[in-house]
């Protein structure tokens, strides 16, 4: 059995009872794929025990990457390339080049936070999403179970656990990519 | 209300301890001290001959000084204490919850502002004269030899109606006007709130948000004037127009410091046991980005001038990097109120617990005085001032007075507001 291919899904209609679920088959030792719900659940990240993202280390590098970059090119420009004096300044005015220094900071940092989390989820526009339910984007919440994953659990053991964890439904899911 | 906050103490109280007043005492009697030790130094040093640029052609005598530092902290503390009535009301007009246990903590600071006052007008009697340079009759007498035609011309906003060069009528009467209004909403507020504690019902909410908003409508204004009268008119000949905003911005962030300061210091000591990591992590969060703001001010105001280098604005920043008493603390006030805190505050853990929150804001309170140091005394000393015993000592003596009256004023009512309607809201805060 191969991984990402086999799954076993627990449709749940309350987020209440999700949220039990949540930690109840948790606690029971099986690892959980990932939980889909129509909207964002309070607390629900923390009871699947998710690391906190690392996003904001790649907006404060991409943010320093900006601020560098601008910098060296109005260095590079005014004072080697092209030297103009503006308003009396000195060639290399150094508070002249905070504003842009700022923009080309926040510019990168955005730009750069954006692209790192669409490649980090799997968001490119060539993606094939997986559709577990369609139920997901109107009024159930599904939790996926990676048979592979669990192989040592035995597909009937999680089941048993989804059903007695509140599921109102335990279904077969398999995805032949 | 069968809430969970009901498993907290909610009538607690702060019991101020002869402990923590003696290590209060301590201080202030330190800064005493070092402030006499500044007298006697001035005293015997004498001044220089070289004069401030405002300083009008008269000798430096060793208690300008002194009048000087008396003045740094006036503004400086008067506004900490505002700041603290600012953003109690802050959070009633925003119908904020999350801040629930915490307002008593903020409205507090208000307790400093009657002796504020007391303090501002009377220095202003006694030392005005000294400070500023407005004050002098013979800029307004056209048959003078020191007659400026610049000063006469804004002359009115100082003394009308009375004859310019005479009594500052209109002056004083803003600086009254400012004081009483801001003591007089911080007694309605704290009468709402003791209110509130016996009776309950959410009609006491009610009536502080309307009263937290009539504040701010006079606090947008009277924020601004004051910062032009009591700290840009020192510099009588220069303006800037975003000054106003840009005192009160530092005002904010020193507020900010020490509320955050006060709560993370009496959950060290046990109370606020419902205040939690994320209510800790907003006020870092807070004290974060008005750092920000308050560069981003002081940038706009360097930047505008530095670029079009028109002689009588620029002259302000002359006056101050050009010096070598002031040159340094420029940077020293850059790196104090933001470099350190935009680095220190940057993650999410270091504003969620208490040990780096307490290094920034000490930073900060420090930070913010350096900010007000540099814009009071070159205008008033020149060359004369700088940050020695008689500084040092100053800021101790104030800093310690006005813990001293704030944490008494906590001690007298109750810790948590207990019929705030927001407090499960605000249990539940989660960030």
């Amino acid at each position: 059995m191969e991984r990402d291919t086999h799954f076993v899904l627990g449709v749940f209609e309350d987020e209440d009872v999700l949220m039990n679920a949540v930690k109840q088959v948790r606690s029971s030792g099986v690892k959980i794929h990932e939980v889909y719900s129509p909207y964002p659940v309070h607390g629900l990240e923390h009871a699947l025990g998710y690391k906190r993202s690392r996003l904001p280390i790649a907006a404060f590098l991409f943010g320093l990457l900006g601020t560098s970059l601008a910098l060296t090119m109005q260095f590079y420009m005014m004072k080697f390339d092209w030297p103009m004096i503006i308003g009396g300044k000195d060639f290399a005015a150094f508070p002249d080049f905070i504003p842009v220094s700022f923009e080309m900071t926040v510019l990168l940092a955005a730009f750069g936070m954006v692209g790192v989390f669409m490649v980090s989820s799997n968001l490119k526009p060539w993606a094939q999403p997986r559709i577990f339910d369609l139920r997901i984007t109107d009024d159930k919440h599904v939790m996926a179970v990676d048979l592979a994953v669990n192989s040592g659990m035995g597909e009937e053991k999680i089941k048993e656990i989804l059903a007695s964890s509140g599921a109102s439904e335990v279904n077969n899911k398999s995805f032949d990519e | 209300m069968a809430h969970e906050v009901q498993n907290f103490n909610l009538d607690q109280k702060f019991d101020f301890t002869p402990g923590i007043k003696k290590s209060i005492m301590t201080v202030l009697l330190i800064g005493a001290a070092l402030l006499v030790v500044g007298i006697v130094l001035a005293m015997m040093g004498g001044g220089h001959a070289e004069e401030g640029a405002e300083a009008g052609g008269h000798a430096f005598h060793w208690y300008q000084r002194l009048f000087a530092n008396v003045w740094i902290n006036n503004v400086y503390f008067t506004g900490i204490a505002i700041v603290g009535v600012f953003f109690f009301a802050i959070q009633y007009a925003a119908q904020a919850g999350w801040s629930a246990p915490i307002t008593r903590v903020m409205l507090a600071f208000g307790n400093w502002l009657p002796i504020a006052a007391i303090l501002m007008i009377a220095s202003f009697f006694l030392m005005g004269h000294d400070l500023f340079h407005w004050w002098h009759a013979e800029l307004f007498d056209k048959a003078s030899p020191e007659y400026d035609s610049i000063i006469d011309g804004k002359g009115a906003f100082f003394y009308w109606p009375l004859e310019k060069g005479s009594f500052p009528v209109f002056y004083i009467a803003r600086m009254i006007i400012f004081f009483g209004f801001w003591v007089f909403f911080f007694s309605k507020f704290k009468k709402i709130a003791a209110a509130e504690d016996q009776l309950g019902g959410t009609s006491h909410w009610f009536k502080m948000r309307s009263w937290s908003a009539y504040f701010l409508v006079f606090f947008a204004v009277s924020s601004s004037i004051s910062a032009w009268d009591w700290v840009m008119s020192i510099d009588t000949h220069w303006f800037s127009t975003l000054f106003g905003w840009y005192v009160f911005s530092s005002w904010f962030v020193a507020g900010l410091s020490s509320i955050t300061l006060v709560v993370i210091f009496l959950k060290g000591k046990g109370y606020l046991e419902m205040v939690n990591e994320n209510h800790v992590h907003d006020l870092g969060k807070f004290i974060f980005g008005f750092s920000i703001f308050w560069t981003y001010l002081w940038f706009s105001q360097f930047l505008l001038i530095y670029y079009a280098n028109i002689p009588e604005e620029s002259v302000y920043f002359i006056e101050r990097l050009r010096s070598d008493v002031y040159g340094g603390f420029i940077f020293v006030n850059i790196v104090m109120n933001f470099v350190l805190p935009f680095l220190v505050l940057m993650t999410r853990d270091a504003k969620r617990h208490g040990i780096f929150l307490k290094l920034v804001c000490t930073l900060l309170i420090v930070g913010h005085w350096v900010d007000f140091f540099l814009m009071v005394q070159p205008g008033t000393l020149g060359h004369n001032g700088g940050v020695g015993f008689m500084e040092i000592g100053m800021f101790l003596v104030y800093g310690s007075a006005v813990a001293l009256v704030v944490l008494g004023g906590l001690a007298k009512g109750n810790l948590i507001p207990k019929n705030h309607p927001m407090l499960e809201e605000s249990y539940h805060h989660h960030i």
